[in-house]
């Protein structure tokens, strides 16, 4: 009996309790639904196994969308909890449990998977290519991902969830304070799905160096592409420090050893030094993508060519290396002097510069344009006054001795969500959008689309606009509740009532897909929004080599160049198209570092050594086989391509 | 100057209307420190206005002049790559801002570390703060008292707290004397404040420290000297003394309310400074030997 | 799938490029990776806390023994990629086999090692100094391990089936990652031990 009691929760309420019920009912429905509807050959063949980038993006971006819904759901448990003074409807354990999972969950498997998502999709059509470089490792860094989140989302109905904060401060978060399994969980959810990204790193840096169409010199890539080749680099260079952190706070909580603790020799602030100098580029990490969806997005609605070019790429190759200098912001009060905090305040500011000119050149390119208000170019409008808001008070919080006052306070929790939500989850939408057609050959609808975003937008100015002023009242962040007499209560009220409709934007966003789904019409054509670059030059939905003939580029918008200026891009014939296997070993390598993971938190070490050895054994037989992929005959394409009415 | 007047009225009838008509507690500061945070504060907001005002005025000009549905059918927007005037312009107005900001960032950063202006005369009074979940402990080691969950300060006088905590990092927070500094267990920070209008000042810790930290706040109460004088005498005729079983059971988690007693727990249970620090990480230099390393570290594996 | 015969083998199709790239870009994270290590050793260094420092416990011998032994290794795979261009298998196996045993022997006398620092009261449990101590070097040795078994599979696949653009990728790859090893063992012989004991 001992050895169930771990997998108990300790904090166990009757909202968790339904949750479980709710869980499991789920399961079981999905389950039965499968098998009644015969699904189960189809699903593995066509998706769980598949190899191939498009559907890999898909399954990274339906994730990101359940994760985005669990994350939503701890965002208005604890609006809701502190809309009024004195609340008692989370006690603070709880309120502890739902602010960690959501901050955890919205950035590791919500945005990071989002912004995956569509770099699997879109890069490999922008650059011309049949697929990314390692289209196994790609399924591999996916099902990684996967069972990281899987990981992460059971800690709450087995053996309890962290409470540490997202950020998980030592010694806070080592045993001594944090008994339960919770932060297990965190250490090794977030090291399962970190190798997978950094996996996905090193692909898409191989994949854009070496796979882009005959005449896409680097300066002639679109800028989704350029910044996705930035953001893997930082990828690359960010994450193995996050492994070590983690591997050290594991140590820490499960061998006893002394990193992170104040007694012999340890030290807590290494902890929060590694954290950040892995955390600060990982906000970069989220936000570069962005900025490149929304040059692909208001270059096409304007009508016109991206202004500065060249200058969008160089900013961002400056962000990507200041953003390895700056991590000290994030505890100028940790008592270091002036000097240091001068230095890193600085650096912190300096960012703001090609942050800076990125927006001005995104004015510029609409500039003499045509603007159409589309949903993905309203979502991008909404973005640009949003996101400076969001970018002149993180200079604000950049002035160290202004921080001593900002630091752990509601104005910080404003700020960052602040150029998160317009910053990335805003493009994620826009980008969802403007792509839909690519991916699934309908458009979503516009009407329910717009009354989504306005609905996203006016929400959020209500939910996170008080929190500047709450903050500078002096709310700290993460309190559970608070007394009437601190006057914060309107101001949070208000935040409830402007998360609520957030709420209900995300409900029209789900309904939206639906009723494209069941009400638009199918031929939409190649290129629905008139679009400019490289990925609408092929059908919709994209088949699955994506380009039947390899085309040929001579500029960043070379799909505009053949409709404008007579630019021919396919020149030659239609031939055999070599093709990867698919394989389930991806799968299965992710279930073992599943089971690896979870005998890790629960410290089963004979599940730890039996699926250690599965993972080897797994690696093994990949290294021995034999795949040399297969081909995809001529008639077939040519077959594909007349069924979907594009003469070549 | 018509401009800015109009900025800051509109700024206070908007701060005010929504905090209820009562002044935030960061911009309605009562002593140097804050005066200096809440004078940054107010400069950045100005400065990041004029910021955010040009980029939406550009923004709703562009949007509307240049939307689809005021042109022509035909109208076939140019093809315009950048132009250095343009780049430079929106390159230099933010690198002047920025340095402009930078300014004022490392020297208001050295005021508010260091004994405030006017007061660098006095001997600085030393109070020890230590934090443990979910409680604060003052001890006054030159008057030999020891109060829980609230401190009492002279007003005028420079106040030298020495903070460290038993347990997870905490931040000391008195939002209208000063900013916040860390307080952790294995080395002692310092904050220095100076209070110059009596009066109760909330206080807390602002770092997230468990199930209990919601309600981990104390109150500074700012006493003219005299006042603050007779406080002292009152405690020490009146209080028991703090022993060290009784400073053990102080230590468990939990809250308890406002406490004194005379003695400090310094004379058996030291702060972690000097011969008595966990490590010697505390001061700047090597700190930012440290940092050097990593960055190193990074630009080598960036080349 | 095309075969590039201007160039040797294992750059010989795009796929094999595109496989070297890809793990020198992984060797860039492993950089970071190490990198990180050694920050968070430099910052531990001194936090010995009851526990002993490292000229206390530090041998030189051991030290010194699995110095030359991992460089002599890092030679032996020098040896086998160069075989293998030349078109020598017999050569090549001989000198992925002795590169192994090598590797073994390294890992025996880190072990030995390991169990010294055991007996002198120095484990993952004692100190933050001794604890980064162990973890960086366990790093290090956990990565010489899994490349003994990565590099007895290449050896089994180059025996089976010759040299293919696959086979021959694959041992030049794993020679980047044993060489890669060594440069590390290099900057930990230096900045820890050396340093360490003087």
């Amino acid at each position: 009996m001992e050895f169930f009691e771990r997998f108990a929760i300790p904090h166990p309420s009757p909202l968790i309790y339904a949750s479980m019920v709710a869980i499991g009912l789920t399961l079981i429905a999905i389950v039965i639904g499968i098998t009644y509807f015969n699904k189960w050959g189809y699903l593995w063949r066509e998706w769980l196994t598949t190899v191939d980038h498009k559907r890999i993006g898909i399954m990274y971006m339906i994730s990101a969308l359940l994760m985005l819904f669990r994350g939503g759901a701890d965002a208005v448990m604890m609006r809701l909890q502190t809309a009024v003074p004195d609340n008692a409807f989370l006690d603070a354990q709880h309120y502890n449990e739902v602010f960690t999972t959501h901050g955890v969950v919205m950035i590791f498997f919500m945005a990071m998977a989002f912004v995956i998502g569509l770099m699997n999709f879109v890069v490999p059509l922008q650059i011309g290519a049949r697929d990314v470089a390692f289209p196994r490792l790609n399924a591999i860094s996916f099902w990684l991902y996967f069972a990281g989140a899987m990981l992460f989302n059971i800690s709450f109905v087995i053996g309890g969830s962290p409470d540490a904060g997202w950020t998980n401060y030592f010694p806070l978060a080592g045993t001594d304070f944090s008994e339960s399994v919770g932060v297990n969980y965190y250490m090794w959810s977030l090291q399962i799905s970190g190798i997978g990204t950094l996996m996905t790193g090193i692909n898409f840096i191989v994949t854009i160096l070496k796979m882009r169409a005959p005449g896409m010199k680097l300066m002639k890539m679109p800028m989704f592409t350029w910044s996705a080749l930035i953001t893997n680099v930082i990828i690359v260079f960010a994450f193995p420090v996050l492994t070590i952190a983690l591997l050290m706070g594991t140590f820490d909580r499960q061998f006893g050893t002394h990193f992170f603790a104040s007694t012999n020799g340890g030290m807590d602030m290494l902890w929060a030094n590694l954290f950040w100098v892995w955390g600060h580029p990982e906000v970069y990490i989220l936000i570069l993508p962005a900025f490149g969806i929304y040059s692909e997005i208001i270059a096409t609605f304007s009508q016109r060519n991206l202004y500065g070019y060249k200058s969008m790429v160089g900013s961002m190759v400056i962000i990507s290396f200041l953003s390895f200098l700056v991590w000290v912001h994030h505890f100028f009060t940790m008592g270091h002097g002036a000097l240091v905090n001068g230095i890193f305040s600085i650096t912190t500011m300096a960012i703001a510069v090609p942050t800076g000119i990125k927006i001005f050149n995104w004015l510029l390119t609409m500039w003499k344009g045509k603007i159409r208000f589309t949903v993905p170019m309203l979502y991008s409008l909404g973005f640009i006054p949003l996101f400076t808001i969001g970018g002149v008070t993180g200079v604000m919080l950049a002035i160290a001795s202004a921080d001593y006052q900002y630091h752990n306070t509601m104005f910080l929790v404003a700020h960052f969500h602040n150029v998160i939500i317009p910053g990335v989850v805003f493009a994620m939408l826009a980008g969802l959008t403007y792509w839909w057609p690519k991916m699934f050959g309908f458009m979503l609808n516009e009407r329910i689309g717009k009354w989504g975003f306005w609905f996203l937008s006016i929400g959020f100015v209500f939910a996170f606009f008080p929190m500047y002023i709450t903050g500078l009242d002096g709310q700290a962040r993460r309190m559970y509740t608070y007394s009437e007499a601190t006057g914060f209560g309107p101001l949070n009220m208000l935040s409830f009532f402007g998360a609520g409709l957030m709420a209900i934007a995300f409900a029209l966003i789900v309904y939206n897909v639906y009723y494209s789904f069941r009400h638009s019409p199918r031929n939409v054509g190649m290129d629905p929004w008139n679009a400019r670059s490289l990925e609408w030059a092929t059908q919709n939905p994209v088949p699955e080599y994506n380009f039947a003939v390899t085309p040929v580029v001579n500029s960043s918008e070379a799909f505009w160049d053949s409709k404008k200026n007579g630019h021919q891009l396919f020149k030659d014939k239609i031939t055999k198209i070599h093709m990867p296997n698919n394989s389930g070993m991806p799968i299965i390598l992710a279930g073992f570092f599943f089971i690896f993971g979870f005998s890790f938190v629960f410290s089963i070490w004979i599940g730890v050594i039996v699926s250690a050895l599965g993972i080897l054994g797994t690696m093994a037989y990949r290294s021995f086989e034999n795949d040399h992929g297969r081909y995809i005959s001529e008639e077939e394409i040519k077959e594909t391509e007349k069924e979907y009415g594009g003469a070549k | 100057m018509k401009l800015k007047l109009a900025f800051i009225s509109f700024a206070i009838l908007i701060t005010t209307i929504l905090a209820g008509c009562e002044p935030l507690l960061v911009l309605d500061p009562k002593g140097p420190q804050a005066e200096t945070t809440a004078n940054v504060i107010w400069l950045s907001i100005f400065t990041m206005a004029v910021i955010v005002i040009v980029v939406i005025s550009m923004l709703v000009f562009i949007v509307y002049k240049y939307r689809a549905s005021k042109q022509k059918e035909d109208y076939e927007p140019p093809h315009i790559e950048g132009n250095p005037i343009v780049e430079s312009i929106i390159i230099g107005i933010p690198v002047l801002i920025v340095i402009f900001l930078s300014i004022v960032s490392v020297k208001s950063t050295y005021e508010v570390e260091n004994i405030p202006e006017g007061y660098e005369n006095q001997e600085p009074m030393v109070i020890y703060a230590a934090s443990s979940n979910w409680k604060w402990h003052f001890s006054y080691p030159e008057q030999d008292i020891e109060t829980l969950n609230y401190v009492i300060l002279p007003t005028n006088r420079p106040i030298e707290f020495r903070l460290y905590s038993y347990g997870p990092i905490t931040s000391f927070w008195i939002p209208q004397l000063a900013g916040q500094k860390y307080a952790m267990a294995d080395m002692v920070t310092k904050i220095n404040m100076v209070a110059e209008v009596p009066g109760d000042y909330a206080g807390r810790n602002a770092n997230f420290s468990g199930k209990g930290f919601a309600e981990n706040t104390f109150t500074a109460t700012a006493l003219s000297p005299d006042e603050f004088d007779k406080w002292v005498e009152e405690i020490q005729s009146t209080a028991k003394p703090l022993t060290e079983e009784k400073y053990e059971e102080l230590l468990e988690p939990g809250h308890l309310g406002q406490m004194t007693f005379t003695g400090t727990h310094l004379e058996f249970k030291p702060a972690p400074e000097g011969e008595n620090a966990g490590h010697h990480h505390g001061d700047a230099d090597e700190e930012i030997e440290r940092n050097d390393q990593e960055e190193g570290l990074e630009d080598h594996s960036n080349h | 799938m095309k075969i590039d015969h201007s160039q040797p083998l294992e750059y010989g199709t795009h796929q094999n490029q595109m496989n070297i790239l890809g793990f020198w870009i992984f060797l860039g994270a492993e950089i970071m990776l190490f990198g990180t290590l050694f920050a968070s050793y430099f910052t531990l260094e001194n936090g010995v806390g009851n526990g002993p420092s490292g000229a206390e416990i530090f041998e030189i011998t051991p030290v010194l023994m699995e110095t030359i032994i991992l460089l002599t290794s890092s030679f032996t795979i020098g040896l086998a990629t160069h075989a293998m261009r030349i078109n020598n298998k017999k050569a090549t196996l001989a000198f992925l086999a002795i590169t192994l045993v090598l590797g073994l022997s390294f890992l025996s006398v880190e072990v030995y090692e390991f169990i010294h620092y055991y007996h002198v009261g120095a484990t993952l449990q004692t100190s933050g100094f001794t604890a980064i101590l162990l973890t960086t070097l366990g790093t290090h040795g956990a990565h010489v391990t899994f490349g003994l078994f990565w590099g007895f599979f290449i050896l089994l696949q180059i025996k089976k089936r010759g040299f293919t653009p696959e086979t021959t990728n694959k041992s030049f790859i794993f020679s980047l990652y044993w060489h890669f090893l060594d440069v590390v063992w290099i900057f930990i012989f230096s900045f820890i031990y050396l340093k360490g004991m003087m």
